[in-house]
Formats: C-alpha cells, structure tokens, sequence
C-alpha cells in the first residue's frame, strides 16, 4: 500500500481525494497555483506544493513542475482526478519512466480511448453498439457533404481528440457545412492542438446514460450500474442521477455487461465509464470512454456503497476484483446537482469572492465542494464549485431532498446557477423522468 | 460620452479597437475570458474609441467600464 499519494488536481475533487486517502491513512500531497494558496485543498492536505502562476498551462498542468513535487515528497502513486492531465497518456507514461504509479489505466490504454475514431473503431470491433458513423477523418467540404448524405442530415461533427462536448457541431443541411467544420477544427486546434474531426449521426433528444466501471490490473472488471446525464447546457453536464428511471433491470445488466465487455477488450483497469446515448426505444449507443474517475461519480457511491476513490487507490496498489463477490448490490436512488458560479439570468460566469457560504445539512445529504466562506472564486478555472448530492429509497425521496437541499443552500458575494436547478428539479417532465439532453433548454424557454 | 461595460467579471483576453476607431453598434470591441469562456463584448452605440480603460490580462467586474466612445 502507499504511504504518500499526490494529487494532481484542484477544487472539490482534491478535496474528494484527500478525504479517502486520510480514510486509509494515507499522506496526502496537494499542489496549488498562486491563485489557490487559500483554497481549502491546500488546507486540508497533508503537505501543499506550489506549482505556478494561476493559469493552468503554467501550474496544473506542468508535467516536469508536477513529477519533480512528486519525487521532493516521495510520493509513491500520483491521482489526476477528472480534466487537467487525468487523460493525458503522456502524463501517466513519464509518470511510469519516474516509476510512480498512476491511480488509472495504463498510458495505451489512455491513448486507445482518447483518440475518439479510433475508440469507435476498437468499440465496434468489440461487439459495442456505436451511432451510425465514419471511422476516419473529414478532410474537406466535399468529404464531408458525402459522408452527411450517406448519414442523412441532421448529423454532428465532433473533435476526435476531443470530449466534453467541446467544438461539437450539429448540421442540419449542406449549407451549414463549410462554417460548421470550420468551427469545430478551430475550437479543436484551439483546445486539443490537433484539428482532426468526423462525423456521426446526429440524435433527436437522446438520453445520455453511462455505465460506472471497476477493473483491477489483473482483468477482473465488474461495473457499478448506469448513472442518467441527460439534464445537460452546452453538453456539460447539469444535473445527474442513478440509477436511470428509463432503465429497468434487464436493461441496466445488457448495457452492465456491454460496458464490462468494452472495457476488457481494452485491457482496461482502475475505474472508468462507458458513456452511451440511448433513443426512446431503448436501443443505445457507444458515445466515448472516460479514462478517470467522473464528478458524478458520488451518486454511484451513494446507491452501492462503495467509495471509488478508495476502490481506485486500492486496485492501483495491487488490490484483486472478485467478479461474482464484489458485484454490488443498488439500493435505492440518488440525485446530483452541479454548482456553477454563474448568473442564472445571463447564463454568464460569476467569478468572485464568496462572502459567506451554507452547505445544505440532513440525512442523505452530501456536500462536495472545493470553496469556504471568504474564498476567492477565481475566473482561472472550470465555474463549477461542487455538488450537492441526496439519497432516497425511491427517486421521489430523493428529489424532495434535493429540493430541500437547493432551499438552504446559501453562497453571497457570487451568483449561482440554483434557481435554475430548482426549475429542473421541480419541473413535471423531470418529476415524470421524462427526461433528455435538449430539457433545459426547453425549460429555460418556457418563461 | 457612450461607455461599453464589462457584462461579466473576468479577465481581458483581447483588445479588438485602438484609440481613435470608429466603432459601430452591434460590433465586438472586447473579448473576456473567465472559466473557460470567451465573451465578446459588443458596442451598443456607434462611435469614435476615445479612451480604452483596460489593459490585456487585466480582471474585470461586471459593470466596469471598458472602453469610452465619444
């Protein structure tokens, strides 16, 4: 087992990491750019290593900067969290040279999924269903028209180096083609330095479900059933749940089972989610492979009981999976709602200082954040703050709970995105689980 | 005097008119950056770029005064 493990992140989620590590007695390291001195991740760890200026190229996301920390604290395992270099295979490869280990899967198997033509390749090859697509790259207008002919309109240009939805492109007809490629190669070269897109079906309303994996190095996998994403803006995610209340029980062990499929044809270890799109018939489709460890990862937590950080640790140590043993078991329903730092009228980011801060209590409450009361909300990072996350035996439980929550939350001194949280949870569709990736917006133009 | 104001609080990624440009209603004069968003800034009034209050990297809040038109 480790004894010192760093943590390659910020925000709620290094705060998230080092709780399990205290849990299992572990020193945590944490690293800090001059805009995070105060955070409460800096606070809250073991030893805090300054890394650089504010923004991220020149602190979390310095590779040597971060590999020299590690050796200076002889740490023994570095965990990335979710975005930064936590699917950089370039990253857990130097990482593997400097023989530290990293808390997810093998570099190949980063770079396998992180290329998304090739993912729907390996997929495809793998049994998983996929959306009607090309497995190779538009080079041109032309190319590209053809390719949405044969699809038929309306289809979507994604970044392959991509996720997140960042660059993404719906085209409805030929004429939206030239400036829509355009777009998506700018926003690609701008955010993944490689302007490779293709081109996939577009979806009419789809829900978004995705399936919580678990795999040891040894090649046992087991997964952690289906988490519903669908209450989405600008394809981030908003409000998540688990398990999904479109999926019943002999679906939720087919997509299970896909899932685990996938992922060992892969060679795929620590945890990871398979993300699928699925239309109103229930058929669903292999949308992108997450290499890490998910926000939403703590709803999973909440209806199996299990800690997938500590679960991640362990298996990074050597832990052994027993596929049959340690399937778990769903017991009742759990609800996950993003804090953003954003004005929930202009939609636009709110960066500032936090003058006081309330957290929601109660049973089946669970608050993850990375802000206190005094802290400075810098416009350097992602605008997510944290999550609020409740539990119920059943999903109305949960919802009452959550709206309850969202009441007593109090932030002053920034603006956040609760109102419009509360007009979800509240609303009949979401209340009936009528729910799809297009809601919010419907329900934002309601008013 | 015509002020544009900063519609959000952020930082100054890029300064789109010089001293003395002429700049028209409805066109970018400014783009903000703040977690990891972009923000053009659009002139509401048309007018001649007398005085440009910000520098590049400079942060921002919302309702601070950009750029004076005259």
């Amino acid at each position: 087992m480790f004894s010192k493990v760093l943590i390659a992140n910020r925000g709620e989620i290094a705060v998230r990491i080092i709780k399990s590590c205290q849990k299992l007695g572990i020193e945590a390291i944490a690293i800090y750019s001059d805009a995070d001195a105060e955070a409460p991740h800096v606070k809250l760890a073991g030893r805090a290593f300054h890394v650089g200026p504010s923004r991220v190229s020149q602190s979390y996301l310095n590779m040597d900067r971060i590999l020299a920390v590690a050796k200076e604290a002889c740490a023994e395992a570095i965990h990335p969290g979710y975005g930064l270099l936590s699917e950089n295979p370039e990253f857990a490869r130097r990482c593997q040279v400097e023989g530290i280990i990293f808390i997810g899967p093998k570099p190949e198997v980063i770079a396998k999924m992180g290329g998304k033509v090739r993912a729907r390749e390996i997929m495809k090859a793998a049994g998983v269903p996929i959306v009607a697509g090309f497995e190779k790259h538009i080079n041109d207008v032309a190319q590209a028209k053809g390719f949405a002919i044969e699809l038929g309109y309306p289809v979507m240009i994604k970044a392959s180096a991509g996720g997140g939805g960042i660059g993404m492109q719906i085209v409805h007809k030929d004429d939206e083609m030239e400036k829509a490629l355009k777009a998506c190669q700018g926003r690609a070269k701008a955010y993944f330095d490689d302007d490779s897109v293709y081109m996939e079906k577009y979806l009419e309303s789809p829900r978004h479900i995705e399936v919580q994996l678990l795999a040891d190095n040894y090649g046992n996998t087991i997964h952690l059933f289906e988490r519903e994403c669908s209450i989405q803006r600008r394809h981030q995610k908003v409000v998540e749940e688990a398990p999904s209340a479109f999926v019943d029980e002999k679906l939720r062990e087919k997509i299970g089972n896909v899932a685990v499929q996938g992922a060992k044809a892969i060679g795929y270890s620590n945890a990871g989610t398979v993300e699928f799109l699925m239309d109103k018939d229930k058929n669903f489709y292999f949308l992108e492979m997450n290499t890490r460890l998910q926000v939403e990862h703590p709803i999973t937590e909440m209806i199996t009981g299990y800690d997938l950080v500590e679960e991640q640790i362990l298996v990074a140590a050597g832990k052994k999976l027993d596929e049959e043993k340690d399937k778990p078991k769903l017991q009742g329903h759990a609800i996950e709602c993003r804090i953003y730092a954003e004005d929930p009228k202009t939609l636009l980011p709110s960066p500032g200082k936090v003058n006081s801060l309330t957290l929601p209590e109660g049973d089946f409450v669970r608050n993850d954040f990375g802000i206190c009361s005094g802290y400075i909300v810098s416009p350097y990072y992602d605008p997510m703050l944290g999550k609020i996350i409740t539990w119920g035996n059943d999903r109305q439980e949960a919802i009452n709970r959550m709206v309850k929550a969202l009441e007593d939350f109090q932030a002053e001194g920034i603006k956040v995105n609760i109102p419009i949280l509360q007009k979800v949870i509240s609303h009949p569709k979401f209340i009936a689980g009528e729910t799809h990736t297009n809601l919010i917006e419907q329900i934002l133009t309601e008013e | 005097m015509k002020v544009i104001y900063a519609t959000m609080a952020g930082l100054v990624l890029s300064l789109l008119v010089s001293h003395g440009d002429q700049l028209n209603s409805g066109e970018d004069a400014v783009i903000l950056e703040s977690m990891k968003m972009e923000i053009p800034i659009q002139a509401i009034d048309s007018g001649i770029v007398k005085e440009i209050k910000v520098n590049i990297g400079d942060f921002v809040n919302e309702g601070d005064a950009l750029i004076v038109l005259e």
